[in-house]
């Protein structure tokens, strides 16, 4: 309990009769990264509002500690320890960049030379010096989000909310973002992340939750995500129905795809299982028209969790 | 920090940024001006002949007399609509969530609209005052507390109108529905004794005309400026201020601590 930067129990929230939330427990260790990943409408903006203290947690939920502090007695001590970069842009768009800043810094009574040097600092980390007397609402996506993640970090909170702060960025400003998640942790500051890129999750995150309905699926890390649902195989794919029948009897241990003509092999896809099978391939006279490695990722875990019990079969495949 | 010293430091804080964004956008402070300062000149120079033989002759610079008084208050009237908008337009941005989210005081948000808006409203008086001067209006024997109530006055109702707007820019769901809700502002005025003696309006009509808050606040306006009687007026305007804005306080606080949708 000592090192919980979060602790949340049984979270829970409806609107009139939509259960967004049904009784969902987070521990967050502090100093960590925790991704809270689902699909659109799953409710990961909701658990972020009330952790925030922006709206109220329905009757029924259980203590929600933030930063050691009760956020049903003391929200004001849980908005001191907290920052928090929302979906929507929370930047003023009226004022510019530097004003921006310097209204934070206000709000965070630092002393006049304090809050210029703070946010001449933060303007210069997140690259928007030159952009510093414009007009935030002429901002791009991108820079829009640093501004938002830099207006954040003036007070120095130590534990940091991002809702999807990745959403409607191109690759580069992406993996910018990333790149300036990972520095915060390197300071010590615990960061809660909300997603639904796996990809995002599998990068960045040391514990991930997979939320789905209002319920925790799943949660782990990603590897031990990775471990839930059945492991990787090779894929072999014909064009010919002939090749395909007499290599489908020839192999026994796999799964047959009569329609896509391909069968599957289990395999753990390292190179000395992969040589042992290409070896035995060949002494059998086999010759697939397509051979793909396929280690399970976590498109799958979510998949599996979040549709049902089926694992679909045309995940995400590297052809090698 | 004390409570207090924390609500007065972050609200002069959002007063700044209102005041800023005031002076980045100016248009629409300004283009609310421009009613009563187009009906100032069409009830002078249009009108004026005729509605000077209708409250008893004089001539137009008698009406002007018994225009301006009036065309002040529908002045903070006309203000108090920008307010509405840009609370409402305010609440719709990712901001406004921030703030909530920070350990500042809680209700500086709102406070900063309305001192801002206050600010503005007097500003906009001044300007419409001068334009006033400018055609002929004079006041006549007003001592210098007489002016100072009148600007105690003029102040007194800006701030009760403007919590009222905060109130209607808060359950509007956007900039348009602001402006529309927040209509009754600019006419109001015009029911009142602002243009015509309440006198000269249908019997049945006049107890609504003499007692909306307008008209109580335009006739102490005009007796404390040209020596007119005031009568219970006085009071009653004292009165529908400090009432509008108790009302105005509690209502806009309640909903702005509601949890946002």
């Amino acid at each position: 309990m000592t090192s919980l930067a979060i602790a949340a129990n049984g979270l829970r929230k409806s609107y009139g009769d939509k259960v967004v939330l049904d009784g969902v427990d987070l521990a967050v260790p502090e100093g960590t990264i925790f991704s809270l990943l689902g699909p659109n409408g799953a409710g990961k903006t909701t658990a972020v509002k009330i952790l925030s203290t922006l709206v109220s947690a329905d009757p029924g939920t259980g203590s929600i500690h933030i930063g050691g502090h009760d956020l049903a007695v003391d929200p004001q001590a849980v908005r001191g320890a907290i920052g928090v970069t929302g979906q929507f842009s929370a930047v003023d768009g009226l004022i510019t960049g530097e004003e921006n800043m310097l209204l934070m810094a206000d709000l965070h009574h630092l002393s006049k030379r304090e809050g210029r040097r703070v946010a001449a600092e933060l303007l210069e980390r997140f690259d928007l010096v030159e952009a510093a007397k414009k007009p935030a609402s002429t901002y791009s996506g991108g820079m829009k989000r640093r501004l938002d993640i830099a207006m954040t970090l003036v007070g120095s909170p130590r534990i940091i909310f991002l809702d999807e702060p990745t959403t409607g960025l191109d690759p580069r400003s992406r993996h910018n973002m990333w790149q300036i998640i990972r520095e915060l942790v390197s300071d010590g500051v615990t960061v809660f992340l909300t997603t639904q890129y796996l990809e995002e999750a599998d990068e960045l995150a040391d514990r991930i939750a997979v939320l789905n309905d209002g319920r925790i699926a799943a949660q782990g890390t990603a590897e031990e995500l990775k471990r839930l649902i059945p492991g990787g195989h090779v894929r072999l794919r014909f064009t010919d129905p002939a090749a395909y029948r007499s290599a489908a009897s020839a192999l026994r241990e796999t799964t047959r795809d009569d329609e896509a003509l391909s069968l599957q092999i289990p395999s753990d896809g390292s190179q000395r299982e992969l040589r042992s099978l290409l070896d035995w391939l060949d002494s059998a006279g086999i010759e697939a028209d397509e051979l793909t490695v396929h280690t399970p990722d976590l498109d799958d875990v979510f998949f599996a969790l979040t549709s049902g019990t089926t694992v679909p079969n045309q995940p995400k495949e590297a052809v090698r | 920090m004390s409570a207090f010293s924390l609500a007065l430091r972050d609200s002069s804080t959002m007063l700044r940024r209102n005041l800023l964004h005031a002076r980045r956008y100016p248009s629409l402070t300004l283009n609310l001006l421009l009613t009563p300062i187009m009906l100032l000149l069409l009830f002078v120079y249009i009108f004026g002949d005729v509605m000077s033989a209708g409250i008893g002759g004089g001539g137009r610079s008698e009406y002007i007399a018994y225009l301006v008084p009036g065309l002040l208050l529908m002045t903070i009237g006309s203000t108090t609509i920008g307010t509405a908008v840009s609370v409402s337009n305010d609440m719709t941005e990712g901001i406004i969530a921030r703030f909530r989210t920070m350990a500042i005081h809680r209700g500086s948000v709102l406070i900063g609209h309305v001192i801002g808006s206050v600010l503005q409203s007097i500003a906009s008086v001044v300007l419409v005052g001068a334009v006033a001067v400018a055609i002929g209006f004079r006041s006549t024997d007003a001592t210098v507390l007489e002016w100072l109530a009148a600007f105690g006055l003029l102040v007194l109702f800006a701030l009760a109108l403007t919590w009222i707007a905060v109130g209607m820019g808060l359950i509007s769901p956007n900039a348009e529905a602001a402006s529309n809700n927040a209509l009754p502002m600019i006419l109001l005025p015009l029911l009142s004794s602002a243009f015509v003696p309440v006198d000269g309006m249908p019997g049945w009509f006049q107890p609504i005309a003499e007692y909306q808050p307008f008209t109580p606040a335009i006739e102490t306006l005009r007796g404390l400026l040209l020596g007119t009687e005031i009568g219970h007026n006085g009071w009653l305007a004292v009165a529908w201020c400090l009432g509008l804005t108790v009302l105005g306080y509690f209502w806009s606080t309640s909903k702005f601590n509601q949890d946002p949708k």
